[in-house]
């Protein structure tokens, strides 16, 4: 143990060696600084470099967004662009039976919504009932716990790409999933190609690669119940089922509200995995939100940037919306803990 | 090996088995399959021939038949081993096959030829790896262009993203001046604007400032992470104020405190923002897609999205590619493992 710790120390120490050089050598120069300007200058300038690369690169283009979605036209200068008012926001809503896409005018965009809250509402709904399971068996008295925990978060830090590539590997003609189903007598499936498939295919893929997350949040809620709760409910006799549904559920609901929240948030703007899965495919069956503001804004020969800050600023709304709803049940929890 | 059943099947509570005890053993065992599994498969797979990749029954460990060298043939022979007409099985040379005829000879004795039904050989087969899949991109498919991309986004992302963000944590955990509300409130406000929602005005921002097609639009526009502002200043908070006042008093210029006392003093959560950073720069994908034209600029993400999805997808080379793509990812993962079970991790998370 202490060997370990004094050669961490040590690669501690060699990391640091450059860094302190550098910060003494600043040190000069930010002394003046801070006698011209005071104590308060100098917290600008902490501030300054963050809130510097902040205000471009979020700031700015959260403005420059509405801006976008009430122009027309390929160019990417605004400059270049011809004012429209609402005439984006228009095309977009613009539908006869919103229950059917192809009565709209942008079918694409209705179709992309529609695949998004199928998506949405299945794939949370089975990412809270995987997480909660898996959370309620870590909780119990295992061997090697650690090592369990671990195991579920493993796919969380796979990238999205890598998460696409295995799957599609594994779930194509010739791949795992066909033998494996061939050895036990079933029919082969051409999985990515099927329009059911495919989206279940995004569905299970997705929940696979994100639910150790949302496990460890729920495994925290659990261990954060005091004991003697259930002691008591033990020297009473009730059964477990009971204890469930009158302590731990009631206990967890903070944790399950955040865990569905988040998840909530995730699902809609989901892109990555599914794109490099699926394509979109078969058809638009996988088209989900965020994939069609890309291409609408970028990959498409038509592409119509206007259209695709409009569709954006739509989808962000929506986000908006689960944040706060999220920020509020944070402040509750904050001040929940607080009275305990 | 009885008692190491013992152990296992032991129960912290020390009584019996009860149905759910069932459930959850299976339940870790099948989620451990299938967490690890296609990871594994994965690994397994990166080294096989793509004639091997399309051998049917697959196997997980990459096989190759093995061949020999026999006296009076140019080209080196697949060896299998042949059941004779009378019974007895023998390891053969194949020279060549007419119809369902195999015609074979003995390594040993390669005069005389023997004649085999097809299907009463078998290939030998022995564990080889195809260090091509990994050897020829890296070298021909610019595939070490775009590890060193990756490298270069990820260390330059995640240095900046601790100095600027711990500097802004500082200045909001331990200054009053007019405006800190206001200041957090915009921070906080931007975790609902992820990328996807400003990706247009974004990538005219990033080529107003002539950052397009370049790895610094990647890096710059994905440094100033709300997330890690707050986790640091979250942490800060939990500093004395006495501690900076008695620099103070001893003429320690903000300078000085700042990375003389508080920057140590935040090294877990650092290192936490550190590991973070590096995960989620390392599989950035959508931003780096839209930004980059370049292929020589590509990452690895965008680079193996692209090989990927050609019409003609050569699955051993990019199965190599995601393995290398793994590789970081997977030494976070082991470091965490490491640092959960050595339960350093542990001390403060209860």
């Amino acid at each position: 143990m202490t060997a370990l710790a004094t050669t961490r120390q040590r690669i501690g120490a060699v990391i640091a060696a450059p860094v302190k050089l550098l910060a003494s050598l600043a040190n000069a120069p930010l002394s003046y600084l801070q006698r011209k300007t005071g104590t308060s200058g100098m917290a600008a300038f902490f501030l300054f470099p963050n809130m510097a690369i902040f205000g471009v690169f979020v700031l700015v283009p959260l403005v420059m967004n509405f801006l976008y979605s009430a122009t027309s036209g390929s160019a990417f200068f605004l400059a270049d662009r011809t004012y429209v008012g609402a005439e984006q926001y228009r095309r977009l809503l613009d539908c006869v039976n919103y229950l059917d896409p192809s009565t709209c005018r942008e079918d694409l965009f209705w179709k992309a919504v529609r695949n998004t809250g199928l998506f949405v509402v299945l794939q949370v709904t089975m990412m809270t009932f995987v997480s909660m399971v898996t959370a309620l068996i870590l909780n119990r008295e295992i061997v090697a716990r650690g090592f369990w925990r671990a195991v579920f978060f493993f796919p969380v830090l796979l990238s999205p790409v890598v998460v696409g590539l295995i799957w599609r590997w594994i779930l194509q003609r010739e791949g795992l999933l066909n033998y494996v189903i061939y050895q036990f007598g079933g029919v082969p499936h051409e999985w990515l190609t099927d329009r059911f498939w495919a989206f279940s295919a995004a569905i299970g893929v997705s929940v696979w690669a994100h639910m150790g997350f949302y496990t460890l949040i729920l495994l925290a809620g659990l261990q954060a119940i005091p004991r003697d709760l259930y002691e008591a409910a033990e020297m009473d006799g009730t059964k477990p089922s009971r204890v469930f549904w009158r302590i731990t559920l009631p206990m967890l609901m903070p944790n399950l509200l955040v865990v569905i929240v988040l998840s909530l948030i995730r699902a809609v703007q989901i892109f990555d995995e599914v794109y490099v899965l699926t394509g979109g495919g078969p058809g638009t069956s996988t088209l989900y939100l965020t994939q069609y503001v890309y291409e609408v804004g970028f990959a498409s020969l038509l592409r119509n940037p206007g259209l695709a800050a409009a569709a954006s600023i739509l989808m962000g709304l929506v986000l908006v919306v689960l944040t706060l709803v999220q920020l509020q049940l944070g402040r509750r929890n904050e001040a929940k803990g607080a009275r305990e | 090996m009885n008692r190491a059943l013992a152990f296992l099947t032991r129960r912290r509570g020390g009584a019996g088995w009860h149905w759910t005890d069932i459930v959850a053993w299976v339940w870790l065992i099948a989620g451990t399959v299938l967490m690890f599994g296609p990871a594994v498969w994965l690994v397994g797979s990166s080294f096989k021939t793509p004639a091997q990749l399309a051998e049917f029954p697959p196997t997980i460990l990459p096989y190759v038949n093995q061949q020999t060298a026999v006296e009076g043939h140019d080209k080196p022979l697949t060896l299998y081993t042949a059941t004779l007409p009378d019974g007895t099985r023998k390891v053969l040379a194949e020279i060549r096959r007419v119809g369902i005829v195999s015609q074979m000879v003995d390594p040993e004795n390669p005069g005389e030829i023997v004649r085999v039904n097809i299907a009463d050989r078998k290939p030998v087969r022995e564990i080889g790896f195809a260090l091509n899949n990994y050897v020829e991109p890296l070298e021909k498919n610019d595939f070490l262009l775009y590890l060193r991309n990756s490298v270069f986004v990820t260390v330059m992302a995640t240095l900046i993203t601790l100095l600027t963000n711990s500097m802004a944590a500082f200045a909001l955990s331990k200054y009053q001046f007019r405006g800190r509300e206001v200041v957090m409130l915009l921070i906080v406000g931007t975790l609902m604007v992820p990328l996807s929602v400003v990706l247009v005005p974004l990538y005219s921002v990033v080529n107003a400032v002539g950052l397009f097609d370049s790895l610094w639009g990647v890096i710059l526009p994905t440094v100033a992470t709300p997330t890690g502002v707050f986790l640091l200043r979250q942490y800060m908070l939990t500093i004395p104020d006495e501690l900076l006042e008695a620099a103070r008093m001893d003429h320690a210029s903000e300078w000085q405190i700042y990375w003389r006392i508080i920057l140590p003093l935040t090294a877990p959560a650092l290192a936490v923002l550190a590991i973070f950073s590096v995960v989620w720069r390392w599989n950035d994908f959508l931003w780096p897609l839209v930004v980059l034209s370049r292929k020589e600029l590509y990452t690895l993400q965008v680079g193996l999205n692209t090989y990927a999805g050609e019409l003609n997808v050569q699955w051993h080379f990019i199965l190599a590619m995601t393995v290398v793509t793994m590789i970081p990812v997977v030494l976070v993962f082991v470091f965490l493992l490491w640092f959960i079970t050595t339960g350093i991790a542990g001390s403060g998370l209860k």
